[in-house]
């Protein structure tokens, strides 16, 4: 019985270990945002990530894989890739993924994204293999 | 009979004077300035060549400068454009490339400590572009490079330096190292 128990353990720890801090901020926010709000939603990241506003969208710089190195629309500056499969760096710097969220919703949306979408956005990219 | 002017003595001087009209002209010509290394005859113009010198960029300058674009070598504007872009980032040619207070002090001190002061460099160039400067426009006139070659998606615009000078955010832009891509 204890076996099993510590196994089960074993198996979940490194699940409940691996959940990103800066998401897990997002989905505060989200339920601050929206009484309502469930989840974060990597299919609705996905689709957000493709959707042109515009002449730009989140691919027209990562392209359509975040594993894949993307390029700058208008200077052709190499962009490291986003999933931290890809590039383990990502993610992991609160103030950095706010700073370049700030930007990119901005050229984009033309308006700040709300932490819904930015959660979304990220489920899709962490989920990235 | 005139003991200064000897048939020697005006073989001296007339060698001589076509030795320094040599020198001179050679001193004068825009060739040896291409080069990106300092060479004998650059003792005679004192820039080109310096323009690009600078004390090393701190890691700032290529985390919040080179993500979108590559390091632009600060030689390359006047202190008046480097400042001007600094004050300007929430309207940085279309995107908002503000930063965050003390970043934006450090980096615009070493942009100032380093910018051009060379007389091609002296002008702020419209739009503060780099690419607008009238040395720059000239090194790039239709005769050197042709038109096309900016619309290829392998260099898509004049400020992607390193599309054809690879050693562009060292400060190198021989002449002889420059490879246009296809």
């Amino acid at each position: 019985m204890k076996t099993s128990i510590l196994a089960c353990l074993a198996l979940a720890l490194p699940l409940c270990a691996s959940a990103n801090p800066i998401l897990e901020s997002y989905r505060t926010a989200a339920k601050q945002e929206n009484p309502a709000f469930k989840d974060f939603s990597a299919a609705t990241g996905q689709k957000f990530y493709t959707t042109k506003v515009g002449a730009l969208s989140c691919a027209a710089c990562h392209t359509d894989s975040p594993m894949a190195a993307g390029k700058h629309a208008s200077t052709n500056k190499e962009i490291l890739p986003l999933a931290p499969t890809a590039n383990p760096k990502r993610f992991t710097d609160a103030a950095n993924v706010e700073k370049w969220f700030k930007r990119n919703c901005n050229d984009v949306l033309k308006r700040a994204c709300t932490a819904q979408e930015k959660g979304d956005f990220m489920s899709y990219v962490l989920s990235v293999k | 009979m005139n003991s200064l002017f000897t048939p020697p003595t005006r073989l001296l001087v007339g060698r001589i004077a076509t030795g320094l009209l040599i020198v001179l002209s050679a001193a004068t010509s825009a060739h040896a300035e291409e080069d990106g290394k300092r060479g004998f005859f650059d003792f005679f113009r004192g820039e080109g060549s310096k323009a690009v010198a600078q004390t090393p960029a701190p890691p700032k300058y290529q985390q919040e400068c080179a993500s979108c674009h590559m390091a632009y070598p600060p030689g390359l504007l006047p202190p008046s454009s480097w400042q001007h872009l600094m004050s300007n980032l929430g309207k940085h040619y279309g995107t908002d490339a503000s930063l965050a207070a003390q970043d934006a002090t450090l980096i615009g001190n070493w942009l100032n400590t380093n910018a051009g002061t060379y007389k091609r460099v002296s002008g702020a160039p419209p739009e503060d572009r780099i690419s607008q400067s009238d040395w720059f426009l000239r090194k790039h006139r239709a005769g050197e490079v042709p038109a096309n070659v900016w619309t290829r998606a392998s260099v898509r615009s004049p400020a992607n330096c390193s599309a054809c000078h690879s050693g562009a955010e060292q400060g190198n832009f021989n002449e002889h190292q420059v490879r246009i891509p296809g």
